[in-house]
């Protein structure tokens, strides 16, 4: 760096050590101790993972290797294709929902109003709350008889629901929580957006007379396109692996209703402890969502390549 | 009158705003206020219709039933000693990883923490339990800590290196021209600065590993739950006495709420920072 040997001349001074070279400087010793945390903890359950899903490998009885079974056994398994089903369904619901009123959420929060702060905290209070503990407490309100949920809803003259007992409803009821608790996500992610937009727009905007869903529609859409689309990214991430909610309330019941891909690997590796065939589910899993992750990806380029086309 | 002073438009929104603001916030404070209400009642009120909001006897009861029990406090301690240590080692490994990741500009590593935030936890536990069992550990709170250092050290080497990144680096420069290591740089100059940065991360590892969950039912005896396994098998031995259980459930995660009112900032610039929820 030249502002360094600009100021070499500071070093000579005083009588430091004998000159030696500054840069590139050696930070590695820094990084080892987490590298071979990353190794033993990351790293290594990865290679280990791959490995055990080329194996016939269960609790109790010899390991034999079996090359890529375990990856064909998945694609005639009912249950897994089921599981696959069950997942997409609760995630495309899982990140649509809580973007539009995370998104509502942002532009009332970008407001200023008394006791904005506060209000903010008690708002982000479901995603830091522990999840286990707010599916218990869900559990209760969704009982159909003495759930508090019933009781709203005969107040509105809606009969009453079966919730999560119910193979029809579960998911939408699971998904009503997992958007309760993660709304809040998306909202601090677009209020991050919203504080970056500069006000001229909107004031030149009020000059031509729009009204205040145009200027939303055609401003700030617009301009927190980029934040909507890490915070839909960081959900789908999280949707697709949501295990805390779904296990403590459901189990993935009534049946195998709610039963996504995360808890059925669960039932594969810690109920029947067939770990060379979870370990299967557990590649595949992953390279899902990477797939789902590009394939995102992949839909904001093409929109960012029409909006150019169009002249938007 | 000056129209500034009585507009009625202006009237209508902010009546606007604040019906919005109210709409937004309830869903969150009804939860948690019905949360306290449940934990508060006696069996007849948590099974009366219609429900009871508020009792005429609050059930204190619940909470020095739940607090009482010895089991309660050996997965409190449990907990704290998986939360701790879990934060404490990735605290001491991840906060110069993130300074010798930011000073490096390395920023491909960072693709080794974006794996780990896609992979789904069941996924490590698989591996590890096998490793755990073969070292003869399970039994032992130790699996618990290692594993939970999936959550922990991500976050800290994540937010760390957003951290360092913005830090001045002409101190740090004029340390090195004085005669000073890199060890003694980071020691004296470095870190002092990060002071902030090391707050959010410690904060946000602390509360990510105290609502861990799914470990824990696969690594856990009966000796070394932590608090959200203990409340989670408390609901499928008695089902029907709501509260203690409530009272359990708001007890575990009391500490999380207090911490997210109370360093509410830190938390928001944590996560919006991009290090989200781990495991």
């Amino acid at each position: 760096m030249s502002a360094l040997t600009q100021s070499t001349p500071a070093a000579a001074q005083s009588d430091a050590a004998p000159e030696k070279e500054l840069r590139p400087p050696s930070y590695w010793p820094f990084v080892v101790p987490a590298l071979v945390v990353v190794l033993a903890i990351i790293i290594f359950p990865w290679v280990f993972t791959i490995w055990m899903s080329l194996n016939e490998w269960k609790v109790g009885s010899p390991t034999t290797f079996v090359g890529v079974s375990n990856y064909l056994r998945l694609t005639s398994d009912p249950r897994f294709v089921e599981a696959v089903g069950h997942t997409l369904v609760y995630t495309v619901l899982s990140v649509v929902l809580p973007l539009v009123f995370g998104t509502l959420a942002a532009v009332v929060f970008h407001q200023k109003f008394a006791g904005r702060g506060f209000l903010r905290g008690i708002f982000i209070m479901p995603m830091m709350a522990t999840p286990v503990a707010i599916a218990l407490v869900w559990t209760m309100m969704f009982h159909p008889q003495l759930g508090v949920l019933n009781y709203l809803l005969s107040l509105v003259g809606i009969p009453a629901q079966l919730w999560v007992f119910h193979p029809a409803t579960v998911i939408p009821s699971l998904v009503l929580v997992e958007t309760w608790q993660w709304t809040p996500l998306v909202m601090l992610i677009v209020l991050g957006g919203l504080a970056a937009i500069p006000t001229e727009p909107y004031e030149s905007a009020q000059i031509d007379g729009a009204s205040f869903w145009q200027a939303f529609r055609f401003i700030t859409l617009p301009l927190i396109m980029p934040f909507l689309f890490i915070a839909g990214m960081i959900r789908m991430i999280d949707a697709v692996k949501s295990f805390d909610i779904i296990f403590a309330i459901t189990q993935g019941g009534p049946g195998s209703a709610s039963e996504t891909i995360n808890l059925y690997l669960y039932s594969v590796a810690f109920i029947y402890y067939d770990l060379g065939y979870g370990s299967a589910i557990a590649v595949i899993f992953f390279l899902l969502i990477v797939a789902l992750a590009a394939l995102m990806l992949y839909a904001r380029q093409r929109m960012l390549w029409t909006e150019i086309a169009s002249g938007a | 009158m000056t129209p500034s002073l009585v507009n009625p438009r202006q009237i209508i929104a902010k009546i606007g705003l604040w019906l919005a603001v109210f709409v937004i916030v309830s869903p969150a404070i009804l939860f948690f206020l019905w949360m306290a209400s449940l934990s508060l009642k006696f069996e007849v009120d948590n099974a009366a219709y219609p429900p009871v909001f508020i009792p005429e006897h609050f059930a204190w009861k619940n909470y020095a039933d739940v607090l009482g029990s010895n089991r309660f406090l050996t997965y409190f301690f449990n907990s704290l000693i998986v939360t701790g240590s879990a934060t404490a080692l990735a605290l001491m490994v991840g906060v110069p990883a993130g300074y010798g990741i930011a000073r490096m500009a390395a920023h491909k590593s960072a693709i080794v923490i974006l794996i780990a935030r896609i992979t789904p936890g069941l996924s490590y536990l698989i591996p590890l339990f096998l490793l755990f069992q073969w070292l003869g550990l399970l039994g032992t709170l130790v699996p618990q800590i290692i594993i939970h250092l999936v959550v922990t050290v991500p976050i800290v080497i994540w937010i760390m290196i957003g951290y360092f990144e913005t830090t001045p680096l002409e101190l740090e420069e004029a340390a090195l021209i004085d005669g000073a290591n890199r060890w003694q740089v980071f020691r004296h100059v470095a870190l002092p600065i990060a002071r902030p940065g090391i707050a959010v991360a410690f904060i946000l590892a602390v509360i990510f590993s105290w609502n861990n969950f799914v470990f824990g039912i696969v690594l856990a005896g009966r000796e070394t739950r932590t608090l959200p396994v203990a409340v989670y098998n408390m609901i499928s031995f008695d089902q029907l006495s709501w509260g203690p259980l409530a009272a359990a459930a708001l007890i575990v995660t009391a500490p999380v709420l207090l911490l997210t009112m109370f360093a509410q900032r830190q938390i928001v610039a944590g996560l919006t920072a991009g290090a989200v929820k781990g495991g």
